[in-house]
């Protein structure tokens, strides 16, 4: 008790000492000028966010006075007749995202609990370090690779085999020519699964391990103890994770515009092309024509930016509320 | 509780268990596949067609076999440098702001939100931003526009990995610096920074290795040259970029100089991410964005 209290007076004099040196020291105009400098570094974050938001508002403002919020509802597409409409970028974009966190969030789940729960400690680091390694690889590259080795085998090799034994759920009709929203789906899913699987590790270490412990001592298996003492604790945190996928999965422009196709209609099967709102930026911009497709293609950016800023302040929240608080845990 | 252990499914259990390790390994298995199937082709089909010319040469036109991409060699390190001579100031004094002076402050807490925020907006908007804001009123496409573009995607990562690092200094270090009478602008310089900034150095690699191969949004900034580049206020040759055009391009020569281009780029990533990592010896990579 006189231990503690004295400690505790010795830490009250310590921060009163520190304080006082703070005050001296920052009396200076020296100090000042520092402090302001460095406020102003860290406000120029939100001023770029103001930055970029007012500009493409300003920049998109004639198509956003010409169709208003039916630019969202159109799904006509041509230039030539000046006539604009999203629907089926927006349609490209989220089947696409959609498709490709089919495929990568079991991965990168398996991979997240593999690392923590099961892999032997010192192949840890080296698995760790080899799927991070997925996301240093440039998005040109993954798109130099879809083209040339990707879009033959779906061509030849995974096409066929769905068009035979999964043509009866009407997903795989059509000419299968490689490129298309599949092969752009599976692309996508290379690209966001370091960045599920790095945060949903993340979140799954950060389950405590007295709830393993618990689990187990009941007389679970591996599996059940995985399921019900780490899944199930971290799954608010997985699903930032996977939100945090989503935005990548959303706003990713190059592989994708390397093998959707890129064609401005609502794809009617996996085969077929389609097109993203990022890749029809990318496509389309340096080309544009008059005004009002550019302040078109730029509405098409705004909605995107917009849309990412959503889905990221969401997922952030999420992972924030699982690996720093503690109240979300409580199932 | 209803997952009361009982005896009578213990084999349907264990086999559910011998399921799930067989699948969690499968799917490790998977995610690694890619990885070397990419690195593998990219070495194969890169080297092949590597060579000095590559490294020297302006790209010839179409049909005229040879050429190389030296301009835009030289125009990416142009514009990278510009990028992380705009992005990394702002980026660490940022952090500083946020680890020395913000505390656990409302805005301190909106500033790191923002950061992460904007750290996931797609890259092709900081493109369009960057035209909106410097190419439409400039009248043309430059190197400047680029540079801007990939600095304010650097500033967030910066920002971040900085602040983590300063807060590893223990505050008995800044305590002793002020007791010395050290201001405190002195103090976080020449002190905190210090002590931080192996790892501070990191961030700024691993920023540096994310917008390297960025190529959306150099497409309406940089937008590409065949030529030299000869000032900051004209279009200019970038590696991504010109990796982009010939990759699409019907050509085979021009396939082959995407693949000597993409085995460059990746080299110079790789080398600088696992450079950091060995320097470091530490796991730094996280997220990569």
């Amino acid at each position: 008790m006189t231990i503690q209290h004295s400690e505790m007076q010795e830490a009250r004099a310590a921060s009163e000492v520190r304080r006082f040196l703070m005050q001296r020291g920052s009396g200076g105009v020296a100090d000042r000028t520092f402090a302001a400098l460095m406020l102003g570094c860290a406000l120029s974050i939100f001023a770029i966010v103001a930055l970029i938001l007012g500009i493409l508002i300003l920049r998109s403002r004639l198509s956003l006075h010409e169709f208003g919020f039916s630019f969202f509802l159109r799904s006509d597409w041509d230039p030539v007749r000046g006539s604009f409409g999203a629907v089926p970028f927006i349609w490209g974009t989220l089947a696409s995202a959609f498709l490709a966190l089919l495929i990568a969030v079991p991965l990168a789940l398996g991979v997240a609990v593999f690392i923590n729960e099961m892999c032997p400690r010192a192949l840890r680091a080296p698995i760790s370090f080899l799927t991070e390694l997925l996301a240093a690889i440039p998005s040109v590259v993954y798109g130099l690779w879809a083209i040339f080795v990707l879009v033959p085998i779906m061509r030849r090799s995974v096409g066929p085999f769905l068009k035979k034994f999964f043509g009866w759920t009407g997903l795989f009709h059509g000419p299968n020519f490689g490129i298309g929203l599949l092969t752009a789906s599976m692309i996508l899913a290379i690209m966001v699964l370091p960045v599920i699987s790095s945060i949903a590790r993340d979140v799954i270490k950060a389950v405590p391990n007295t709830q393993r412990e618990g689990v187990l001592a009941l007389g679970a298996t591996r599996w059940e103890m995985v399921r019900i003492g780490v899944l199930r604790n971290a799954r608010i945190g997985i699903v930032g994770a996977v939100i945090l996928g989503l935005g990548r999965a959303l706003g990713e422009t190059m592989a994708v515009t390397m093998v959707i196709g890129n064609h401005a209609a609502i794809p009617k099967s996996l085969f077929a092309p389609a097109y993203t709102l990022a890749s029809v930026i990318a496509n389309e911009f340096t080309e544009a024509t008059g005004d009002l497709y550019l302040s078109a293609l730029i509405e098409i950016g705004l909605a995107l930016f917009l849309v990412t800023i959503v889905v990221n302040a969401i997922a952030r929240l999420l992972v924030f509320m699982v690996t720093r608080g503690n109240t979300a845990r409580a199932v | 509780m209803p997952h009361r252990p009982s005896r009578a499914n213990v084999g349907r259990r264990q086999a559910a268990n011998h399921l799930f390790s067989v699948l969690a390994i499968l799917s490790t298995v998977l995610v690694i596949a890619p990885l070397f199937a990419i690195l593998v082709y990219l070495l194969f089909q890169g080297v092949r067609s590597l060579n000095v010319a590559f490294f020297t040469h302006l790209p010839r036109p179409v049909g005229e076999p040879g050429g190389g991409m030296a301009n835009s060699i030289v125009g990416s390190g142009i514009i990278l440098a510009l990028a992380s001579l705009l992005g990394i100031p702002v980026g660490i004094g940022a952090g500083i702001y946020l680890q020395e002076f913000g505390g656990g402050k409302t805005l301190a807490n909106a500033i790191r939100f923002t950061a992460d925020v904007l750290n996931g907006v797609p890259s092709i908007v900081m493109g369009i931003a960057a035209y909106s804001l410097i190419v439409v009123p400039q009248r043309h496409f430059s190197a400047f526009a680029a540079g801007v573009a990939l600095a304010i995607m650097m500033v967030p990562t910066v920002t971040r990995t900085t602040e983590e690092m300063l807060a590893t200094v223990p505050n008995a270090v800044r305590e002793a610096a002020l007791g010395l009478g050290i201001p405190k602008w002195r103090t976080v310089m020449t002190v905190s920074l210090k002590t931080a900034s192996p790892g501070i150095i990191t961030g700024c690699m691993l920023a540096f290795a994310r917008v390297a191969g960025e190529t959306a949004p150099l497409l309406f900034t940089a937008f590409g040259n065949q030529f030299w580049p000869t000032s900051l206020n004209e279009p200019i040759a970038a590696l991504p970029l010109q990796i982009f055009v010939y990759a699409v391009s019907p050509y085979d020569e021009w396939h082959r100089l995407a693949w000597a281009g993409a085995l460059v780029l990746i080299v110079l990533i790789m080398v600088s991410v696992t450079l950091v990592r060995v320097v470091t010896g530490r796991g730094m990579l996280n997220g990569g964005h």
